[in-house]
């Protein structure tokens, strides 16, 4: 690992005038991606910023919306009584991330501003149509993701919380990588006040994307067979060792349709 | 370089470390707390495997100064006064759960943990989800489960209860 200062600052605005002051400086909210990425020399900051003392962690119903701070971790989103009464395939989501070490370091908004094509959270942002509050503005999920690692932030912002509507039903369902267990493919499908909302992760060469023709289906009639015949295409996919482009548009399929079923 | 202070099983330690040390590193190096061992170089296999107030995190993924006033227990702060072992690491004795001993400390850590934030019960298929952050390439993990459920009552002081999977 190449060296770096370390600060842990106290308040948001003192942690957004280190990163605003030095642009080789970094985040580090829970650190599960970004220090095993340090330890490869994969990124060479000249500061890190550490945001555990911000007071970001936190869950709470505000009205019809589901409310986590940036810094809650994976592990406290599963065991939240609040979550799993509101909306529970979010927590069965948090709980399956990673493992149970990861789990209780991960955060939120750390996977959030990571945009990684193949993580769970970024599903769930989109189907649900969250917004992102950041420490500048409110980012609609729609507008956020921009391709896999790419994302709205500008490199100074900061995630203070997520705001979750509750749908009606939703359900995720994840064929997960059994080494990384990070998402071959997973399919978050939700029945909001605007509609049906499908986000699939883990797949697509741009990172997190919402299926139209799953949506236009599902609207009609919330069913797996509803999928039948409706294709997603394999030149949009990702393919790697793990699987084909033609592979991952059938099981994009498939996980969608056990994600209907399970959210009936 | 910065200087941290933390409790390491129920001892004060005080370290000076470069920012990027890593948890493990300050524990094997400069505390000579050797139990801990690093098994891989992609926070993948659990080896490293402390508690950090109580909770099981990797310690090769976890920076020295993230844990400046942290309490963190490793392997060798599980014996008992006497000498005796944790009832953990008497049912890994007990039930042959480990073959060369490697992953032992971490599997040991995060299955302290698991029994211990599962004082309802704990169901097979919870153990070994509960394990998907360890990875033992000798034993074949039969054993380390059923090591962990014998642990289980001992560590509760009551039968474990049958689980409705």
């Amino acid at each position: 690992m190449y060296d770096f200062t370390y600060a842990k600052p106290a308040t948001i605005a003192d942690a957004a005038r280190a990163l605003t002051g030095d642009a080789e400086a970094k985040a580090l909210a829970g650190g599960m991606t970004f220090i095993p990425v340090l330890k490869q020399r994969l990124n060479k900051p000249s500061a890190i910023i550490d945001l555990s003392a911000l007071g970001l962690a936190g869950i709470k119903l505000e009205g019809d919306k589901l409310v986590i701070g940036a810094m809650t971790t994976h592990g406290a989103v599963a065991a939240s009584a609040e979550v799993k009464k509101a909306i529970p395939a979010l927590a069965e989501l948090a709980g399956n991330i990673g493992d149970r070490q990861v789990r209780y370091r991960g955060t939120i908004g750390g996977s959030l501003a990571n945009n990684d094509p193949s993580a769970c959270y970024p599903a769930a942002v989109l189907a649900l149509g969250a917004t992102i509050k950041t420490n500048e503005r409110s980012i609609a999920a729609d507008d956020y993701f921009q391709g896999m690692f790419t994302t709205a932030l500008n490199p100074n912002e900061i995630i203070t919380e997520v705001h979750f509507p509750v749908p009606q039903n939703a359900a995720y369902t994840k064929f997960a990588n059994p080494a990384s267990r990070y998402a071959m493919v997973g399919v978050f499908v939700a029945k909001t006040a605007g509609g049906v909302r499908v986000a699939i992760t883990g797949a697509g060469q741009n990172g997190v994307f919402r299926h139209a023709g799953f949506e236009a289906a599902l609207a009609k009639s919330f069913t797996p067979d509803a999928l039948n015949g409706i294709a997603t295409p394999a030149d949009e996919m990702n393919a790697d060792i793990h699987g084909s482009a033609a592979y991952r548009a059938h099981l994009v399929g498939v996980m969608a349709k056990r994600a209907v079923a399970a959210a009936m | 370089m910065p200087q941290i202070s933390l409790t390491v099983n129920g001892k004060p330690a005080s370290a000076t470390v470069e920012a990027r040390t890593l948890l493990v590193e300050l524990l094997r190096d400069k505390l000579h707390l050797t139990g801990t061992h690093v098994g891989c170089d992609t926070s993948q296999c659990g080896a490293c495997t402390v508690q950090v107030d109580g909770m099981s995190v990797k310690s090769c993924s976890m920076l020295a100064v993230q844990a400046d006033g942290a309490n963190v227990l490793t392997i060798e702060g599980l014996v008992n006064a006497d000498g005796s072992l944790h009832p953990m690491q008497a049912m890994f004795r007990e039930h042959h759960a480990l073959q060369c001993g490697y992953c032992t400390p971490g599997m040991v850590m995060s299955a302290i943990d698991l029994v211990e934030t599962h004082p309802e019960g704990l169901s097979e298929a919870q153990i070994r989800h509960g394990l998907e952050g360890n990875l033992c390439r000798c034993t074949g993990y039969h054993n380390i489960v059923k090591a962990i459920a014998a642990a289980w009552p001992l560590m509760h002081d009551k039968a474990l209860p049958v689980a409705a999977e």
